[in-house]
């Protein structure tokens, strides 16, 4: 069935294969079948005027990418066979007007009607002006005693803009209808006719919290179209990067997750830590997120041997710093009440939603590229995989735990082993036409990107996916039959990013 | 004599007044210590509510006349409340007038008319925070009462004054009815007031808040009322909580000297009580919602066997 695939190249499994539009659902319900499922899916215009729906999904042997052309405007829907293509089919369909027939939500997704024109995607697109913001048609629940609480787009506090719709029964969640897309920034369309190295940049910018593993999952795949190798100490140094990233987030996070119960004793400690680790970062890497640290072929500036052993000193009394908070966290009934069977998704909701990442690891989806498709300086790692299967807030959080741990005792190793020389490749401007796809485990879960480019080495179509954009769906399902006050709960538990999702 | 009593009901008004927003702002100076932070000054909390005195009032278009009234009706009630509770002297004009079921009933008023406004202008979470205000309330006044009761029979009277007066003749005895009544009281104090674990006052999650979540839509001098009155409320619940356990250190009246000796203790019981209060705010979680039943319950159950073991026991 794969016959006709060409694996592409670079460091990572990716097999290229065009399709026919019968051969689409047929591989995608194949791939289904053998426990595989969809990372991405999107369209593209050619210089020809049509159009191609591309989907990446993974097996356990890699990635495959299908492409396949359209003879029109549609293409069959897979959203019944792979559940978290239903808002990807409606971004498709928002950017470029190619519809996916056959499924069963056909909302606009991205689209608020605030744009000044329709398919902005397309070479040319559809002005319409002054079409305003439309109402978006919420899934409704009737009954005796039911009624709608609407939350956002602004919140009470400082976080990103969302809208989310409650039905609920007194305090229970019979149903929540989410309807994300307001920082929208058109980060596809911008990317158009970049050059290689602002496009790093822009990957960088997918998601805040996420900027490592952005940049350096768009670097991996320009490098691979560009044929750049990467000299393995800037491979140690986009790991430890990575590492660091998965570090503060997780500390911000947990920090959250108590103040979230009101223990404020855990908040105030965990975000004490987190802080102090910025302002090493700020020290060590320049600067406090790890912002636009990662570049085309390598990393923006190398380490010195002190600041090295800064971070690892640092590293070795957070590790101690984080038991103690774990252990507090773990005898403080209170705090357990609240997480435990909060939000629970089970395994098998989990695989039919084709979770991955942390929340997916929370319920035995065994998936972590860092241990599946290791780069270099995983694989002389050794990288642990944590995984629970209660799928609860208290099991999201144990396994972030796990992965703080992990991700501490691997900057250590990092450091320790980290190979000396260059630490970047210089490109030497000359283009390549072709495709390539780029992906990592940042600490949400996969961070992809795909990007084509033409012969001068200029961008003509990129990609970026974020777990984000499956996970939201699930958060819907994780919440049904909890009480209203325990979803902040178990949002933060996932802390799903609004803008990766909004593209 | 009569001008003079009644020049010190004016005192002590003036005094509770002032004294809400410092035990506000002392409360938070000390969760703010408790957490390794920097805390703000004492007179933040005044500070704040001068600043929402000078800010415009909006107002939903649909909001009745019972929106607007309510600030200054919450605010005059907790106002009164806070004239009937002895605080520095035992006998006061307007505490002989009010008994404590009436005080009571006045703090319910308070809950009603805060509840009702919540849903004048029905918005999703006036509603919700009002729906959730009522189940804590119909569960904690209960409790409160039996508190009430069980104080009262020890002291063979409901007025506040008088139970002091007996209180402080009988001297300083162990009575283990009010040992129980005492952790039911404190109980219903946090409940009522929306502290850690029932209500979280600082959240900025709008699903989870109580209190908060009823007084959104109020903005300006409203909401600058309607906080003075709730930290008013917390002002009359310690003192209340003081005439029932622990009066030592009230004044009978006297001399000058004595009521000066009698403000400074009532100052050092607030010290303590704010930092008694921070520790366990700091250390404690809030609870899910579907636990403030049990939590309430078990007050209540607290205030019961405190009645049982007086009737049991004798005075």
């Amino acid at each position: 069935m794969w016959m006709s695939s060409c694996r592409l190249p670079g460091a990572q499994p990716v097999h290229y294969q065009r399709v026919t539009m019968e051969q689409w659902r047929t591989l995608a319900v194949t791939v289904q079948q053998q426990g595989g499922r969809l990372m991405s899916l999107w369209g593209q215009e050619h210089a020809s005027g049509t159009f191609s729906i591309e989907a990446a999904l993974v097996v356990q042997e890699g990635v495959y990418w299908l492409s396949a052309m359209l003879e029109s405007l549609h293409y069959p829907a897979i959203d019944d066979i792979f559940p978290n293509a239903n808002r990807m089919q409606r971004v498709t369909a928002d950017l470029l007007g190619i519809s996916a027939q056959g499924a069963r939500d056909q909302r606009p997704w991205w689209q608020h009607g605030q744009w000044g024109c329709r398919w902005p995607l397309r070479k040319t697109p559809l002005e319409a002006e002054g079409e305003g913001e439309r109402d978006y048609p919420f899934v409704t629940v009737a009954g005796p005693g039911v009624h709608e609480i609407p939350v956002g787009p602004v919140h009470a506090g400082i976080i990103e803009p969302g809208h989310f719709r409650f039905s609920v029964v007194g305090e229970r969640i019979l149903r929540l209808d989410t309807h994300l897309g307001y920082t929208h920034k058109g980060l596809e369309k911008l990317a158009a006719g970049m050059d290689p190295e602002s496009l790093v940049r822009l990957g960088g910018r997918v998601s805040g919290d996420s900027t490592v593993a952005g940049s350096w999952a768009t670097a991996q795949a320009l490098e691979a179209v560009l044929g750049l190798s990467v000299v393995p100490r800037a491979e140690w140094l986009r790991a430890l990067w990575l590492e660091c990233e998965r570090v503060i987030n997780h500390l911000g996070d947990l920090g959250a997750l108590c103040n979230d119960v009101g223990w404020s004793y855990g908040f105030a400690q965990l975000m004490t830590l987190k802080e102090a680790t910025l302002r090493i970062y700020q020290e060590v890497g320049g600067h406090r997120y790890l912002r636009d640290i990662i570049c085309l072929g390598g990393v923006v500036r190398d380490v010195s041997r002190d600041a090295l052993a800064l971070l690892r000193g640092h590293v070795l009394s957070l590790e101690r710093e984080v038991r103690h908070s774990e252990e507090r966290l773990r005898d403080h009934a209170g705090v357990q009440d609240r997480w435990l069977t909060t939000g629970r998704v089970s395994p098998s909701m989990a695989a039919y939603y084709g979770m991955s990442g942390l929340a997916g690891r929370a319920s035995a989806q065994a998936w972590d590229w860092r241990v599946n498709f290791p780069s270099l300086a995983y694989q002389c790692a050794d990288v642990q995989m944590a995984t629970a299967t209660q799928g609860d807030v208290a099991a999201r959080v144990a396994v972030r735990f796990a992965e703080l741990h992990e991700s501490l005792r691997l900057i250590g190793h990092f450091v320790e082993q980290m190979p000396q020389g260059n630490w970047k490749t210089d490109w030497n401007g000359e283009g390549r036409a072709g495709i390539g796809m780029g992906w990592v485990e940042g600490w949400r879960g996969e961070m992809m990107a795909a990007v084509e480019l033409d012969e001068r080495g200029r961008i003509v179509r990129w990609h970026p996916e974020e777990v984000s954009m499956s996970q939201w769906p699930v958060l819907e399902q994780a919440v049904l039959g909890n009480i209203v006050p325990d979803f902040p709960l178990i949002n933060k538990s996932f802390n799903l990013s609004y803008s990766g999702q909004d593209g | 004599m009569s001008a003079w009593v009644w020049f010190f009901q004016l005192i002590q008004g003036v005094m509770a007044l002032l004294l809400a927003p410092l035990l506000m702002g002392w409360m938070a100076y000390c969760r703010a210590r408790f957490q390794h932070r920097r805390p703000s000054s004492l007179w933040q909390p005044l500070r704040q509510w001068i600043k929402l005195f000078h800010k415009e009032v909006v107002l939903a278009e649909l909001a009745s006349p019972l929106f607007r009234v309510t600030p200054y009706a919450l605010f005059g009630i907790l106002a009164l409340t806070a004239g009937l509770v002895p605080m520095v002297l035992t006998d006061l004009p307007l505490s002989g007038a009010v008994d404590v079921i009436a005080l009571a009933g006045l703090l319910s008023l308070a809950r009603v008319i805060l509840a009702l406004a919540a849903m004048d202008v029905g918005t999703a979470f006036g509603s919700l925070g009002a729906r959730r205000e009522m189940l804590v309330a119909f569960l904690a006044e209960p409790a409160l009462l039996m508190v009430i009761f069980a104080s009262a029979s020890l002291n063979a009277s409901t007025s506040l004054s008088k139970m002091a007066a007996t209180t402080l003749d009988r001297g300083f005895y162990l009575y283990p009815s009010l040992a129980f009544s005492g952790v039911a009281f404190l109980l219903v104090l946090l409940a009522e007031n929306g502290r850690i674990p029932v209500d979280n006052p600082e959240t900025h999650l709008e699903l989870t808040m109580i209190h908060e979540a009823m007084i959104l839509e109020y903005s300006g001098r409203h909401l600058a009322l309607i906080e003075w009155a709730n930290a008013l409320k917390m002002l009359v619940y310690f003192s209340l909580g003081m005439v029932l356990f622990f009066p030592f250190g009230l004044s009978r009246g006297g001399s000058g000297w004595e009521i000066a000796l009698s403000f400074i203790g009532f100052i050092i019981k607030l010290l303590i009580f704010g930092v008694a209060l921070a520790i366990l705010e700091t250390v404690s979680a809030k609870q899910r919602l579907f636990r403030v039943p049990e939590y309430l319950g078990g007050a209540f159950l607290l205030a019961v066997l405190a009645i049982l073991l007086h009737d049991l026991l004798g005075t």
